[in-house]
């Protein structure tokens, strides 16, 4: 069986030459095509170049612009020419001058003799498989398309809409279905020779004329009429970017391909001399393999991924997440305890020991941030310095959560920390935020100071706290978000202790052994009378009555039944 | 906006054009520029301790020839330059502050022979790295640029250190400078959008927790756009940090999608960092406001410790990749 390659060339000759060499070492006929773009100069220097290989001839030259008809003009009439005169040659193969041949020619022979009569070619229809970029897929059949996308761009949108408003709709020709697929194909003498010498050819290819990138489905449609048997897939090794555009190979991919086990790979950086050195391999070292690509598929489709979704929660010079949408803010999932450690004079450690979560102060606190550890400077060299961090809270908390990712983060807050967190709190997805309203009355209680000297004080702290819960309370809060007030809070403290670990926690959660030791709260209904005495009504401690505090101790018990136990 | 922005551009454009006189050829072998070559723009005084390294590595990287300026240097960097075969050299002795930090007269060479070609602009101690900096050049990184319509690379100055004080490092003349100073900062930068220019604003790194903490609004910006394929119209506003016309500066993708960026590893705190510290003192050359950096400089004499617990190691540009401070973007 003979092989035959027809060779689409525009730019690099010198590389393009070389490639040459190595089809025509390997006994294959080359039939090159060279845009007719190209100056005299530079053909006449390609021609000259290649004038000592027999068996490479060039053929009529047309003008080759990408998503236009020359492409497909070009290759019917190469591959007619090829046909003509190398009447041994029964197979045909479509490359271009930037396609990389991996493994031995005689490899590829020998692959194919063991593929009697198939043609390998991707070929998909366009109602199955949604592959275009661009949203035009099933209208590359049914518009016209006289214009280049390349070099009139807004001719070719502006009459793209007006046929779309008109509701063009072109009819395709009987006894085809649009398919579409990778450009480049090894077809057989066969098939070929139908394609070109089918008595419709003038319709069809009037047709096609005015199709979208007919090279991506003139053949994958026609070789669905006339083969016998179809190998829906190109032998060419080829990766498209998210814009439909083609991956190119550097020296460093030398592995990958090495592995890919594929016969021709594109396009290949024209400097990337390590590859243009290795390859064609002499032989393939694991024996004759069919070509596999999935380490490729994998490594440019984690690109793909990433570059349309990006990493959340990562704040970069190339990327800058829109805040005003509650996803992808911060990059993990975090707890936030309002009130928490005032009710519970050693919360921060008793959470760390339910929890394997790193639980930190109060991360905003005015002096400066209270990091787990208390170190000055955290992970990721962060500073705890105050004024750093209030500069820009939102950033701060951001770049906090991407460097400790791997961990789960926790920390209290209180009414007097950094305000302009608030938003991000109550907005974000990851946030889940736990409010005691009015646990601030606690330490005022226990500094043992009268109602009248701590007035305006609580009054304060008061304002603040409200003007969080407003922040909470907002229609667009996205975080979840859990308020009591201290008297509701009191009234059941177990169960809600319960859940929250069980939040940080996951599966790993147990049973609520022991709860935190509470601050003693006795006296402390009369004290918030006092304030409302003065003046002053601390409405969001919710009702506490004299006998709330014995019923929290009482509620605090464990039960007889078992919470989150899984 | 728009149109006051271009007053500023059309300005920035004059004012290049009548400070021309002020740099002087000194060695000129601008004929050997071909018309693919990417060209590096560099001013500078007193670099002959890092120029050696400097030239060859961006010589690895494909750059074909070193436009640069020279602010009066007394420590044979001129004699050093003049004598390469690929640097074309002018000399001044203006004030460095009232060019705009040399970007008046670099400005010039750019608008003169920066056109259609990339070019980048660096200073002395700065080294571009990228994605697969280490397997393909400034070609295939301009020409993969090009391909996706990306006119302009942004990348992150990032603040290299040692561990100890400063002046203990160790460093001879021609030594890959990170061996010296292989500690930076991987997280903690501040981000925002700059509301003239329309990039991000980015701040951070030793310089800010160490020197900054009470005047975060004026510590150093770490955006840059060293790699810009020039049109004459172009100008760089602040040192390298801003560009107009604004579409250079979008550098990154709005809302949350991840285009290609870089980093600058900045090789400012070479041991020489004190005595260089002392001479800005004397010369007031620096920054917009130098009154404000005596105190600065004034802390990098007593010759201070950056390193801290959270300091990472610089292991090279997949590291910088997976901590989230340079990206691929589509590049595999």
């Amino acid at each position: 069986m003979s092989l035959g390659v027809v060779m689409l060339v525009h730019s690099d000759f010198a590389r393009a030459g070389q490639m040459v060499r190595h089809w025509a070492a390997g006994g294959c006929p080359v039939m090159i095509h060279v845009d007719s773009d190209v100056d005299t100069a530079t053909f006449d220097w390609f021609v000259a170049n290649l004038s000592d290989l027999d068996d490479v001839r060039f053929s009529t030259r047309h003008r080759c612009e990408w998503g236009m008809w020359g492409l497909v003009a070009a290759t019917q009439d190469a591959a007619g020419q090829l046909l003509r005169e190398f009447a041994h040659v029964d197979r045909v193969f479509l490359a271009s001058g930037s396609c990389l041949p991996l493994r031995p020619i005689s490899e590829l022979r020998d692959f194919l003799d063991g593929c009697p009569q198939t043609d390998f070619i991707e070929s998909a229809t366009t109602a199955d498989v949604p592959w275009t970029v661009g949203g035009l897929d099933r209208e590359r059949f049914t518009l016209r398309f006289p214009f280049s996308w390349k070099r009139r761009r807004r001719l070719f949108d502006n009459y793209v809409k007006f046929q779309q408003a008109i509701g063009v709709k072109r009819k395709i020709p009987k006894g085809l279905v649009p398919h579409m697929g990778s450009q480049w194909w090894c077809l057989t003498r066969k098939t070929l020779t139908a394609i070109l010498n089918d008595p419709k050819r003038r319709k069809y290819d009037r047709y096609f004329k005015r199709v979208w990138i007919p090279d991506e489905s003139y053949f994958q449609t026609l070789v669905r009429k006339h083969a016998t048997r179809i190998q829906s897939r190109s032998l060419t090794l080829s990766k498209f970017d998210f814009q439909g555009k083609p991956h190119i190979f550097y020296d460093d991919h030398a592995e990958i391909l090495r592995r890919s086990g594929c016969f021709v790979a594109r396009k290949i950086w024209p400097n990337a001399q390590v590859l243009f050195d290795s390859f064609p391999q002499a032989t393939t070292p694991n024996g004759p393999t069919r070509p596999s690509t999935g380490t490729v598929d994998r490594i440019f489709g984690k690109a793909v991924e990433r570059r349309t979704r990006g990493r959340p929660g990562l704040y970069m010079h190339s990327r800058y997440p829109n805040v005003k949408k509650a996803n992808g803010i911060s990059a993990a999932p975090f707890s936030v305890m309002h009130g928490f450690d005032a009710l519970f004079p050693h919360f921060e450690n008793w959470l760390a020991q339910q929890t394997d979560a790193q639980v930190h102060g109060h991360l905003f606190a005015k002096d400066k941030a209270q990091f787990a550890d208390r170190s000055t400077v955290f992970r990721g060299a962060l500073s705890d310095c105050a004024r750093l961090r209030d500069y820009n809270a939102q950033g701060f908390l951001t770049n906090l959560l991407w460097t400790t990712r791997d961990r789960y983060q926790c920390f209290m807050f209180g009414p007097t920390d950094t305000p302009s967190i608030h938003w991000m709190l109550a907005h974000d997805t990851n946030a889940r935020v736990w409010v005691i309203s009015g646990a601030w009355s606690i330490p005022l209680f226990l500094s043992g100071r009268t109602a009248a000297e701590t007035r305006a004080e609580a009054a304060h702290l008061q304002r603040c706290e409200n003007k969080f819960l407003k922040a909470l309370n907002a229609p667009q809060a996205h975080a979840r978000i859990r308020i009591s007030t201290l008297a509701d809070f009191l009234d059941n403290p177990r169960d809600t202790l319960q859940v929250l670990v069980d939040q940080i926690a996951g599966h790993k959660a147990r049973a609520l052994s022991d709860l935190p030791e509470m601050a003693d709260l006795g006296g402390l209904p009369a004290y918030l009378q006092e304030l409302k005495n003065q003046g002053m009504h601390p409405f969001l401690t919710g009702d506490l009555s004299a006998e709330m505090h014995r019923n929290a101790a009482v509620n605090s018990e464990p039960r007889s039944y078992v919470v989150g136990h899984k | 906006m728009a149109l006051r922005l271009r007053w500023k551009r059309q300005r920035l454009l004059l004012r290049i054009w009548r400070n021309r006189r002020q740099i002087v050829p000194h060695v000129d072998r601008t004929q050997s520029i071909t018309p693919t070559a990417i060209l590096a723009f560099t001013t500078l005084r007193n670099e002959m301790l890092r120029l050696p390294y400097f030239l060859d590595y961006y010589r690895k990287l494909g750059v074909a020839h070193f436009l640069i300026v020279d602010n009066g240097s007394t420590d044979g960097s001129v004699e050093f330059l003049a004598a390469q075969p690929d640097v074309s050299l002018w000399t001044t002795a203006h004030s460095y502050k009232l060019s705009r930090f040399g970007m008046d007269w670099l400005g010039w060479l750019q608008w003169q022979y920066g056109p259609d070609h990339w070019c980048l602009t660096v200073d002395a101690d700065e080294l571009l790295v990228y994605p697969h900096c280490d397997s393909r050049d400034l070609h295939a990184l301009t020409a993969h640029l090009d391909k996706n319509g990306q006119s302009a690379l942004g990348a992150l100055l990032l603040d290299m250190y040692p561990k100890g004080p400063l002046t203990n490092a160790s460093y001879a003349k021609g030594q890959d400078p990170i061996a010296a100073l292989g500690w930076f900062d991987g997280a903690g930068y501040r981000h925002r959008l700059h509301p003239v220019f329309g990039n991000q604003w980015i701040q951070g790194g030793p310089r800010d927790r160490m020197f900054f903490r009470a005047d975060p609004d004026r510590a150093p910006t770490l955006n840059k756009t060293p790699l810009v394929k020039w049109h004459w119209r172009q100008v760089y506003v602040t040192s390298t940090h801003h560009m107009l016309p604004r579409r250079l500066n979008h550098v990154f993708d709005w809302p949350a999608k991840t285009v290609m960026t870089g980093a600058l590893l900045h090789t400012k705190f070479l041991p020489d960092i004190a005595a260089r510290s002392a001479e800005e003192v004397e010369r007031k050359q620096h920054f917009e406001n130098s009154v404000l950096y005596v105190d600065y400089y004034q802390k990098l004499i007593e010759n201070p410790d950056l390193w801290t617990d959270g300091s990472m190691a610089y292991k090279g540009w997949q590291q910088l990749v997976e901590l989230g401070l340079i990206a691929p973007g589509a590049w595999r």
